[in-house]
């Protein structure tokens, strides 16, 4: 160091916490907002039934175009439903989908984690393995399966999200928990005499809490694109529930008359994803910088 | 390096083990054969004697084993309405299913890698922006709307391109473009990481020092040692082109493996579904196994450690 630098910083320089300062962005922030209570407000704001249409109002066109109808702002569909009313039900499918779908495997795969990386031992070794052959299954493939067996339902979406993801949180929460077990406050804990399951659930996971919160974030949007495309394959929610997957595919014969029905689901999933990717990244940089190859 | 490819290979079988017992299980879950097959006229003799003919009433473990072998021997059982033996289905779409995944393969290492690599090296510059834009859009669009969107843009629109079916050369741009676009975002953002992490080492610092060539410096330095979490990505390139196959092949109505499958799944066809889930699984574990060799071979830290 230079006689200079040092009259110039005095002090140790300290690296500039930019990232700590970071506000959320505000545009993902505002429509994932809005998209939250559109979901859950959805019978107030939908101007028209989402499962009934009027057969007199079949593939009416959005608004500004050549034929639209006040009662119908971005059009109506082959049924004559209102596309606005779907577009709003479908949040609630989108949303519910991937917030129970999130709960459960995160719940269940960040327990087999801990369980693994606490446990140790043939545990550890069996439930890996159990790991590394879940993540070599086909998970579009068992969907498809799960279909034609068992009738596309709700349920079935939720399974096979829940078997794509929990691998992923099984992975990170036993690689984080061999780690807080070498920490002193565990062998404190252990010295004082508590069993293994209050370490584990008293002492380890509330340590797990932000990674977990961190790989779920970023899982949102993973989740809402996978429903879309097994609902758009017709394995997935079935019609005529409003799920944004069955929207694009009900307009896919109707390209070259009616655009908007397919189009326009098509632009709420993208603007959603981006959204919830772009708010899931700075949820990342703010909790847990050290996740960013997840 | 041995005892990794040996534990690897037991596990992938394991893998289609597990794969072929969920299919047997299922398809037995889905209720009792006999039921679907036999007339309704049929007496509760015949019935018995036809679950006898069938092998139906001896114990899972034994039905499970006649499945298995029958299978490996390339029996899949007769497509309900095709009327034919499922393996023919398959090895007849089976080519259109590799024609549509070589050329997205292609679209993505001639645009992803060369466009990671620059994206990197100019960082912050107009291309660099452009390339994680894209990248951001590319895993946020759902990729069977924007097979839809391009139908509406090229097909509807300009008139330009055949939007549906296989036949001319022409044919296969969109469903090609389609099934490319969401793999070269991926494999984008992560050469462009990997070789951001290698362009400030100390050895491409030397590089530059000595007087090398810039392009020498950047493909034969640098990339080389960034390649190594990029062929990583190839398991999971293999896994979104066989997922997005299936969505794409439906959308444009390409006559590949994906689209038999869903159309199977619409006729309730059960032994088609059987017979091309567990093939494409197959290729799935085999091509996640090759790509682990590959990376054990070139990355010397996992060679030695397992």
């Amino acid at each position: 160091m230079t006689t200079e630098s040092a009259v110039a910083a005095p002090f140790p320089a300290v690296a500039p916490r930019r990232r700590d300062r970071r506000w959320p962005p505000l545009v993902p922030l505002a429509i994932v907002t809005a998209l939250v209570l559109c979901a859950v407000f959805a019978p107030f704001l939908a101007p028209q039934s989402p499962v009934e249409g009027s057969l007199g109002d079949r593939l009416v066109p959005p608004i500004g175009m050549e034929g639209w109808k006040s009662g119908h702002l971005l059009g109506t569909d082959r049924l004559g439903r209102d596309t606005l009313s779907r577009l709003l039900y479908g949040a609630r499918i989108s949303l519910s989908v991937s917030v129970l779908a999130i709960v459960l495997t995160g719940a269940a795969g960040s327990f087999i984690g801990l369980l693994a990386g606490f446990l140790g031992g043939w545990v550890d070794t069996v439930l890996m393995r159990l790991v590394d052959i879940s993540l070599s299954l086909p998970g579009i493939l068992i969907a498809i399966l799960l279909s034609v067996i068992f009738e596309p339902s709700f349920t079935n979406v939720i399974i096979v999200v829940v078997f794509l993801l929990w691998p992923s949180y099984a992975r990170l929460v036993r690689g984080e928990t061999l780690g807080l077990k070498q920490q002193e406050f565990v062998a404190l804990a252990r010295i004082a005499g508590c069993s293994n399951l209050t370490i584990m659930f008293r002492h380890i996971v509330p340590n797990l809490i932000p990674s977990i919160l961190v790989l779920a974030t970023l899982h949102v949007g993973f989740v809402i694109v996978l429903e879309a495309a097994l609902s758009f394959l017709g394995v997935g929610i079935p019609p005529p529930t409003p799920s944004w997957g069955v929207m694009v595919a009900d307009g896919r014969g109707l390209i070259e008359r009616a655009w908007w029905v397919s189009i326009l689901p098509g632009i709420a999933i993208l603007v959603t994803v981006l959204s919830l990717n772009i708010l899931g990244d700075w949820v990342r940089d703010r909790l847990d910088p050290k996740l960013r190859q997840v | 390096m041995q005892r990794y490819i040996v534990g690897r290979l037991l596990q992938a079988v394991v893998s289609m083990f597990v794969v072929s017992m969920v299919v047997f299980a299922l398809v037995r879950l889905s209720g009792d054969p006999i039921q679907i097959m036999a007339p309704p006229e049929a007496s509760q003799k015949d019935i018995a004697a036809m679950r006898a003919h069938l092998g139906l009433d001896r114990p899972w473990p034994v039905q499970y084993w006649w499945f298995i072998t029958r299978a490996l021997q390339g029996d899949f059982g007769q497509s309900v309405r095709f009327r034919r033996p499922a393996l023919d289905l398959i090895l007849e779409r089976y080519g259109a299913t590799l024609e549509l995944g070589g050329l997205a393969v292609l679209i993505v290492i001639v645009v992803a890698l060369p466009v990671g690599v620059y994206s990197a090296v100019r960082r912050g510059s107009k291309l660099d922006y452009a390339a994680r834009a894209f990248a951001a859009l590319g895993q946020a669009v759902p990729p069977f709307w924007l097979g839809l969107l391009l139908v509406l843009v090229f097909g509807v629109l300009l008139h330009l391109l055949p939007t549906s079916g296989r036949g001319t050369p022409l044919h296969i741009i969109l469903p090609g473009v389609t099934l490319g676009w969401f793999a070269v975002a991926g494999l984008m953002r992560l050469t462009r990481s990997a070789m951001l992490d290698v362009l400030g080492s100390e050895y491409v610092k030397l590089a530059r020092i000595k007087g090398l060539p810039e392009r020498q410096v950047i493909w034969k330095h640098a990339f080389k040692n960034a390649a190594l979490p990029v062929v990583t990505f190839a398991a999971l390139l293999f896994v979104a082109l066989l997922n997005g196959s299936i969505i794409i092949e439906t959308v444009f109505g390409w006559p590949g493996l994906g689209l038999l499958v869903i159309e199977a799944v619409d006729s309730r066809d059960y032994p088609i579904v059987q017979a091309v889930v567990l093939f494409l699984s197959a290729m799935y574990i085999s091509a996640n196994l090759l790509v682990d060799i590959l990376y054990a071979y070139l990355n010397p830290k996992i060679r030695y450690s397992a």
